[in-house]
C-alpha cells in the first residue's frame, strides 16, 4: 500500500484525494495549515458579508474525510526532503510519502509598492486574509481597492456591504480588458458606478501613505492625487505559492514546473492547482492555470493519469464564470478582449446588464460566447463548439442553450434579428422553445446531458 | 478550540442604506397596533368593534406595510442576503428565542385555550361580517392574521425577488390562494348557507376530507356540496397524481398550499436555518412517511369502520383520529411548524410532518417530469444553494458533482437557482428518463 501525501487542502489537492480514494486503497494523507477542513474558497466573499457561515463553506460535513479514510493534518509543511521521501512540519514532526502531490495555491501579488506591508493594506485570497480584512475593515469609512481583476470587484461588493465607501483604482482604460471584450467591459465599468464605487480607470498605484501608528493614511495615485483611506485592497492577480519547495531540488519557475501529466523533475513529485506551471511545449508557452475549475480538473485528472490510464491532461473547451456584483458572467470557449481575425455578433439589452456574444471565424463556424446577466446550458455551448457548428446552425436553436429560470425574458429572438439585419441575405428563423424540450427534440438520441465535472 | 471566520462586527447595527426613518415609523405603527390588539383581550373595545378593528389591525397592518416597503431601496436588484448571518433575529438569538415562544404561544392560546382569544375577535367582526354575514370567531381571527403576513411579508418577497420572474409569479400565486381560496371563498360559502370548503388543501394534509362522515355530509347536500365531495376525491387521487408528474410538488407546496405560502412570506427571514446535515435527512424520511402513513392508517380505520357500521372499531378509529388531530394536525403543523419558524427554519413541518408532501414526494422522486438541473461544470461549490434551502436539501453536493438534484424534499421554490452566482441551477420539466440520478 502506498502512501500519498498531498500539500494543500484547497479544491486542487481534496479533489484529488477524493479521486483517488475512488481508485484505490493506498493511504491518503492531506496536509492543510489554512484550516482545518475543506472549504470553499469562492465563498470568502459570502462570509464577510454575512450570506454564509464558515461551516456553510465546507463542502462536506466533518464526518466525510474519516469515512473516507482521508487523514487531514492541519500543520504547515516547512521543507521537503526529496531524498529521503520525508516532510519536515511546523510542528516538528516528520511525515514520509511515497507519491507527494503538491496543491500549495496561490499568494496575492505584491509589486514593490512603498507602504504594501503597512498595517490595513492586504490581498484576500486566504481565510487568513479573511480574518485580518475583518480586523483591518472594523469601523472604517474609507477604503482604496488597486487591481482590476475579479478579487478586486469582489472585495469592493464586499466593502460597499458595510458601507464603506469604495475607491478602485484600476490601470486600464477599463475594467478588465485584457480578458473582456469593450462591451462587456463598458458595461461593468458602468455596473460598478451604479453600485456607488468610485471607479478610477487609467490610474495606478504610487505609494500607500503610512500614518503615525503605521497604519494607512492614504494613497497616491500616478497622477499625484491623494485619496485618504484607511484600508487598501491589493488585488492585483495572484502568484503560485511554491515557497515549500525552497531547497527541495523540486524545479520551479513562476510554479512548480509540470509536464501535462503533472510529472515535476523529480520522480514521485506532481504538482496541480494553482502552484503548476506547465512548462512549454510545441504548441504551447509555460503557463499557469489559477482557476477554481481547473485546479478541480487538475485533481481529478491527476488520479486519473495516477491510478488509471495514464492520459495527458486535457483542459478541454474552456469555461469560466464570475459575477460583477448581481451582474452574472459565463464564458464559454474562445472569447479574446480582442477580436484579431475573429468576428462577434453582439446584442446588449437596453437595460444595460445583459448580453451575448458569439464570437465566430471567417468560416461563421462558432468559436466562443460570452453572456452577462444571461446563463447559457454549458453542455451545449461546449457541444456546439466541439462540433463547428456554424451561426446560422446555432442561431437557429439558440433556445436549447437557454439556461435562465422558467418565466425569464427570452431574448434569442433580438439576436437572431440583429444576426438578420447584418446578413440579409442569410436571414434565419428561430426555432421556437426552449432549455430541454427544444434540446430533446434537435437530439433525440441523446439520452442525458451528461456531466461528470 | 479558536474559530474559523469572522465573528459577529459589533458595528453591524443596521444597514446604513435602508430606508431607515420609514422603516422605524412603519415598525412603530406596528407596535402600536399590535399593543391595541393585546389590550383589546381585556374586552376594553367590545363595544367598539370597527375602532377596535382600525387601530389594531388597521395600524398594525399599514405600519408592517410601510417596514416592509422601506427595503425597497435597500440595494439594487438582485440577490439581498447581506448582513443575514449577523442578525440576531436570524440566527437563533435571544430575539428570536422570543418569537418562537410568541408564535408558540399563540398556537397554545388558540388550540387549547380560545377564551382567552374571545375578546379579540372582536376586532375581526366588522370584516367576518363584510364576508361570512356573522360575527368573528377564533378561527376566523386565525385565518385573517394568516392571511394578513402571507400578504405583507408577500410584498415583502415582491420587493427582495423583482428581478426574478419565477419569484413574483410564485409569490403573487401564494397571496392569491391564500386571500381567495383561503379567506374569502370559504367565507362567501358561508354566507351563502353553503359548507364552508377549501378547494386548495386536499386529503391527506385536510386528512377529514376523506373521512367517510364528511364525504356523507357532502354527498347528502346541495348540488355545490356534491362537487366539493367530487372535488376531494378527484383532486386526491387523479389531479395531484398529474400535476406532479408533469411539474414536480411545487405545482402545489410553494405555489399554492397556504402552509407554503406562509413559509414561503413570513418564514422567509428564516429559510437558512434548516438543517442540512445527512442525520437530519434521516430523521426527515422516516418522520414524514411515518405521519403519512398514519394518516392512511387512520383514514383507512374509519372507513372499515363505517364499513362495518361501527360494530368491531368503533372508539379505536375515532381515538385515533383525534390523536392524530392533537398530535399531527394541532402540535405539529402549527405549534412546532410555525412557532418554530425562528429556531428551525420555515418549513419545519413541510420537511418532517406533512403527509401531503410526503405523497407529492414520493410522486416527485420516481415518476416526475420536474428535476433541478446542474449546468455542467460551472459550480464553484459555494454553498449559496445549500444555506438557502429551506427544505435543508445540501443542492450543493449534487451541484458540484455536475448531478440533478432528484429529491422528494424539494418544493421547488427556486432560491437556490436565484442565488446560485454562477447560473448553474435551474428548476425544469422534462422527460422522466433524462434526469441524472
Amino acid at each position: 500500500m502506498k502512501n500519498v501525501v498531498i500539500i494543500g487542502n484547497g479544491v486542487a489537492g481534496i479533489t484529488a484525494a477524493r479521486h483517488i480514494r475512488k481508485r484505490s486503497d493506498d493511504r491518503i494523507t492531506v496536509i492543510g495549515s489554512e484550516t482545518r477542513h475543506f472549504f470553499s474558497r469562492t465563498a470568502l466573499m459570502y462570509i464577510y458579508m454575512g450570506h454564509m457561515t464558515y461551516e456553510q463553506t465546507k463542502p462536506y460535513e466533518d464526518w466525510f474525510w474519516k469515512k473516507n479514510r482521508i487523514d487531514l493534518v492541519h500543520d504547515h509543511v516547512m521543507h521537503i526532503d526529496t531524498g529521503e521521501k520525508k516532510l519536515h512540519l511546523a510542528s516538528d514532526g516528520t511525515l514520509s510519502y511515497d507519491s507527494l502531490i503538491i496543491a500549495t495555491g496561490s499568494l496575492p501579488n505584491k509589486f514593490g509598492w512603498s507602504g504594501q506591508d503597512l498595517r490595513g493594506v492586504q490581498g484576500l485570497y486566504s481565510m487568513q486574509d479573511l480574518e485580518a480584512m475583518e480586523r483591518n475593515t472594523a469601523g472604517i469609512d474609507r477604503a482604496v481597492i488597486v487591481g482590476g481583476g475579479l478579487i478586486g470587484i469582489e472585495m469592493a461588493e464586499m466593502l460597499r456591504s458595510r458601507g464603506i465607501d469604495v475607491t478602485f483604482l484600476v490601470r486600464e482604460e477599463s475594467y478588465w480588458n485584457n480578458i473582456l471584450p469593450p462591451e462587456e467591459s463598458a458595461m461593468v465599468n458602468r455596473h460598478i458606478r451604479d453600485h456607488g464605487i468610485h471607479l478610477r480607470l487609467s490610474t495606478e498605484l504610487d505609494a500607500i501613505l503610512p500614518d503615525d501608528n503605521g497604519g494607512v493614511r492614504a494613497v497616491r495615485t500616478g497622477g499625484g492625487d491623494e485619496l485618504s483611506c484607511q484600508f487598501v485592497g491589493l488585488t492585483a492577480g495572484v502568484h503560485p505559492n511554491i515557497a515549500v519547495c525552497r531547497g527541495s531540488g523540486i524545479a520551479t519557475e513562476r510554479g512548480v514546473l509540470v509536464n501535462s501529466f503533472f510529472e515535476a523533475n523529480l520522480r514521485d513529485v506532481y504538482a496541480i492547482g494553482d502552484c503548476a506551471e506547465f512548462v512549454a511545449t510545441d504548441g504551447e508557452k509555460s503557463h499557469v492555470e489559477q482557476l477554481w475549475y481547473t485546479a478541480r480538473m487538475h485533481g481529478e485528472a491527476l488520479a486519473a493519469i495516477l491510478y488509471g490510464e495514464r492520459k495527458a491532461y486535457d483542459r478541454g473547451i474552456l469555461f469560466n464564470s464570475a459575477k460583477f456584483l448581481d451582474i452574472e458572467y459565463q464564458t464559454y470557449g474562445e472569447v479574446p478582449a480582442k477580436l484579431e481575425g475573429l468576428q462577434s455578433l453582439y446584442w446588449e439589452h437596453p437595460g444595460g446588464t445583459r448580453a451575448i456574444r458569439i464570437v465566430y471565424d471567417e468560416g461563421s463556424v462558432v468559436r466562443g460566447f460570452n453572456l452577462m446577466g444571461i446563463r447559457y446550458r454549458h453542455r451545449v455551448c461546449e457541444q456546439w463548439i466541439t462540433e463547428e457548428r456554424t451561426v446560422p446552425h446555432v442561431l437557429r436553436q439558440l433556445g436549447a442553450s437557454n439556461f435562465d429560470p422558467e418565466f425569464s425574458r427570452q431574448f434569442e429572438r433580438e439576436l437572431v434579428a440583429s444576426w438578420n439585419a447584418q446578413h440579409p441575405e442569410q436571414a434565419l428563423h428561430l426555432r421556437r422553445g426552449r432549455g430541454l424540450r427544444l434540446r430533446r427534440a434537435l437530439s433525440p438520441k441523446r439520452s442525458s446531458e451528461g456531466a461528470s465535472a | 478550540m479558536k474559530t474559523v471566520g469572522i465573528q459577529i462586527p459589533e458595528h453591524l447595527t443596521g444597514r446604513a442604506w435602508v430606508d431607515q426613518p420609514l422603516r422605524k415609523t412603519g415598525l412603530a405603527l406596528f407596535g402600536i397596533g399590535l399593543l391595541v390588539f393585546v389590550v383589546g383581550a381585556t374586552g376594553a373595545f367590545h363595544s367598539v368593534p370597527a375602532l377596535y378593528s382600525i387601530l389594531s389591525l388597521g395600524l398594525g397592518s399599514a405600519g408592517a406595510l410601510l417596514a416592509v416597503l422601506a427595503g425597497r431601496k435597500a440595494r439594487h436588484p438582485g440577490i439581498d442576503h447581506d448582513g443575514i448571518m449577523f442578525s440576531p433575529l436570524k440566527n437563533r438569538k435571544t430575539i428570536a428565542w422570543v418569537i418562537g415562544v410568541v408564535f408558540t404561544g399563540f398556537y397554545v392560546l388558540l388550540y387549547w385555550f380560545p377564551d382567552t382569544l374571545a375578546h379579540m375577535t372582536v376586532a375581526f367582526d366588522p370584516l367576518s361580517r363584510a364576508i361570512r354575514g356573522k360575527a368573528a370567531d377564533r378561527w376566523f381571527l386565525y385565518g385573517t392574521l394568516y392571511t394578513l403576513a402571507v400578504l405583507i411579508m408577500g410584498v415583502r418577497m415582491l420587493i427582495k425577488y423583482r428581478h426574478s420572474r419565477y419569484q413574483t409569479l410564485r409569490t403573487i400565486s401564494v397571496m392569491f390562494f391564500q386571500a381567495v381560496f383561503a379567506l374569502l371563498l370559504p367565507g362567501l360559502l358561508q354566507l351563502f348557507n353553503q359548507p364552508e370548503f377549501y378547494f386548495h388543501y386536499f386529503w391527506p394534509l385536510k386528512y377529514d376530507y376523506l373521512f367517510p362522515s364528511k364525504l356523507s355530509t357532502l354527498f347528502n347536500g346541495t348540488a355545490l356540496a356534491v362537487f366539493m365531495g367530487f372535488w376531494a376525491i378527484v383532486i386526491a387521487f387523479i389531479g395531484v397524481p398529474i400535476l406532479t408528474y408533469f411539474y414536480g410538488k411545487r405545482w402545489y407546496c410553494s405555489w399554492v398550499c397556504g402552509c407554503g405560502g406562509l413559509a414561503e412570506t413570513l418564514g422567509d427571514p428564516w429559510r437558512q436555518l434548516s438543517d442540512k446535515s445527512l442525520s437530519a435527512w434521516r430523521v426527515e424520511r422516516w418522520m414524514i412517511h411515518g405521519v403519512l402513513l398514519f394518516a392512511v392508517v387512520m383514514t383507512g380505520l374509519l372507513w372499515l369502520n363505517s364499513a362495518w357500521e361501527g360494530a368491531v372499531l368503533g372508539s379505536l378509529s375515532y381515538g385515533f383520529s383525534r390523536t392524530y388531530g392533537f398530535l399531527i394536525g394541532a402540535m405539529f403543523a402549527g405549534v412546532i411548524g410555525v412557532g418554530f419558524y425562528p429556531l428551525m427554519g420555515s418549513r419545519v413541518w413541510c420537511r418532517f410532518g406533512c403527509p401531503q408532501a410526503a405523497i407529492l414526494g414520493i410522486i416527485q422522486r420516481y415518476f416526475s417530469r420536474f428535476r433541478i438541473t446542474t449546468n455542467g461544470g460551472q459550480c464553484i461549490s459555494c454553498g449559496n444553494c445549500s444555506t438557502y434551502c429551506e427544505m435543508g436539501i445540501d443542492v450543493r453536493a449534487y451541484a458540484q458533482r455536475g448531478d440533478d438534484i432528484v429529491r422528494a424534499s424539494c418544493v421547488g421554490c427556486g432560491v437556490c437557482s436565484a442565488v446560485c452566482p454562477r447560473g448553474v441551477l435551474n428548476l425544469e420539466n422534462g422527460p422522466v428518463s433524462t434526469r441524472l440520478k
